[in-house]
């Protein structure tokens, strides 16, 4: 592997930022004062590194991971599949993906949900997989429903997937929420909209991917995920590089 | 027409929600799904050096603490050396360096043991003081928070880092310090972290 250098800056304007009147409980929770900028050193360009060992093949499929044997989780039943690639538009191989979700009916199994809609007994909502070595990943799950939340008194969460990623050094690390093509409740979200731009929503947004269902069985939708990117020469201002 | 670059654009953060541990913690959602969670051992068995737990609050700008906290650490092993390829050597068996920990739902104190880790290179030849990478994710955080957990009984080297020397105010380098004491024969690191206003932990651009 060669050597390479730090994480290109992170565009800031392309994120959420900390203060979003809108979604109101960001008011209390975000930093007032400016960040202080950071050049890379070790402890940013490394991260953890997982392997197979610490996760089990079938915990990548939420249709089953929490059903009784035979049985499995009600609802739309989806392939959720697609690369995590970095800024350079090379594949980040071996990475950790973790994702979580409410059921088909909108309700998650956590303590502190207590919406009307029914738990499904064999539905967990939780899956993690590590992709391929060209940076591929796929999980089986049920599309979630849309949900309920105290932020206006009509407020609604359009359906999304929860997911977490790694990447190699701990300053890739990103939590996101990925949503599905035709929600007509993605515009209306003060989540959503907590990010200032249109393109940058868009991209959070799965395509469905008529090529990659099972036909009679399972429908499908692409989403690939961009971490941040590295220069490709060291930081102690060597010009060889590469 | 200007030619293009063709870079990608970073997938754009969303907040990690109320309901974070069904993810990333699922035993502390209330349910058993994984037979092996990740995150619960940084340090594991054989590492060498100082036992420590570092504990603490997240506190909001009304000063009450969050309780729907996820917290992950990143750091070098007490010799200094991360556990990653390009991290300056190997690391004893068993020792990750990472770990993942949540805040209670009652009281909001998180808390996880590790041993203490080493100074590290910084930049320029430069070293920097022993610290752990923390990094902070909740309800209503839109793009998760970096910050430095350091320990108050390393002065001399806190002095000499590089990163606690950018910080202008050093009043607000006071906010990175971990305060140590010892509670039934144990080291224990108290480091609150205050999301938001004068008393503001530093979180850093990373
Ligand atoms: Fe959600």
């Amino acid at each position: 592997m060669p050597d390479q250098g730090e994480f290109y800056q992170r565009d800031r304007d392309w994120h959420p930022p900390a203060y979003v009147k809108e979604y109101k409980t960001s008011v209390a929770r975000s930093p007032q004062y400016s960040l202080i900028s950071l050049q890379n050193s070790v402890g940013e360009i490394t991260g953890p590194v997982f392997g197979h060992n610490d996760i089990d093949p079938m915990d990548r499929d939420l249709i089953h991971n929490y059903a009784t044997a035979g049985e499995s989780a009600i609802g739309e039943r989806i392939i959720l599949h697609g690369r995590v690639l970095d800024e350079n538009a090379r594949p980040v191989p071996n990475t950790l993906v973790e994702i979580w979700q409410a059921n088909a009916g909108g309700r998650y199994r956590h303590k502190k949900d207590t919406y009307l809609a029914p738990i499904d007994p064999n539905f967990g909502g939780c899956g993690r997989t590590l992709t391929d070595e060209n940076g591929y990943y796929y999980f089986r799950t049920v599309k979630p429903g849309a949900y309920p939340w105290r932020n206006y008194v009509n407020s609604w969460r359009p359906a999304h997937i929860h997911v977490s990623v790694f990447g190699s050094g701990f300053v890739q690390r990103l939590i996101s929420q990925i949503y599905f093509e035709g929600d007509p409740l993605i515009p209306l979200c003060p989540i959503v909209k907590s990010i200032p731009n249109q393109e940058a929503i868009d991209s959070l947004v799965a395509v469905l991917d008529m090529n990659s269902t099972i036909p009679l069985d399972t429908i499908a939708y692409k989403f690939d995920i961009v971490l941040r990117g590295r220069r490709s020469t060291l930081f102690e201002n060597r010009l060889e590089g590469n | 027409m200007l030619q293009k670059l063709n870079y990608l654009k970073e997938t754009p953060s969303q907040t990690a929600g109320p309901y974070v541990h069904i993810g990333l913690a699922p035993g502390a959602a209330g349910f058993d799904i994984y037979e092996r969670e990740l995150g619960w051992d940084i340090a594991g068995p054989n590492a060498e050096g100082e036992r420590i737990r570092v504990e603490g609050l997240v506190i909001d700008g009304t000063g009450s603490p969050i309780k729907d906290v996820l917290l992950e650490a990143w750091q070098a092993n007490s010799k200094g050396i991360y556990a990653h390829p390009e991290g300056g050597g190997a690391v004893e068996e068993g020792f990750r360096g990472w770990g993942r920990v949540i805040t209670d739902f009652d009281t909001g104190e998180w808390g996880f043991d590790t041993v203490k880790p080493g100074k590290t290179p910084g930049r320029n030849g430069r070293i920097q003081a022993p610290h752990i990478n923390l990094w902070v994710v909740a309800r209503g955080i839109n793009l998760g928070l970096n910050t430095r957990i350091y320990f108050d009984d390393e002065a001399e080297a806190n002095a000499e880092d590089p990163v606690m020397n950018i910080i202008e105010w050093e009043r607000r380098r006071a906010t990175l310090l971990a305060k140590r004491s010892e509670k039934d024969g144990k080291t224990v690191y108290r480091f609150d972290i205050q999301l938001q206003g004068q008393d503001e932990t530093v979180f850093f651009d990373v």
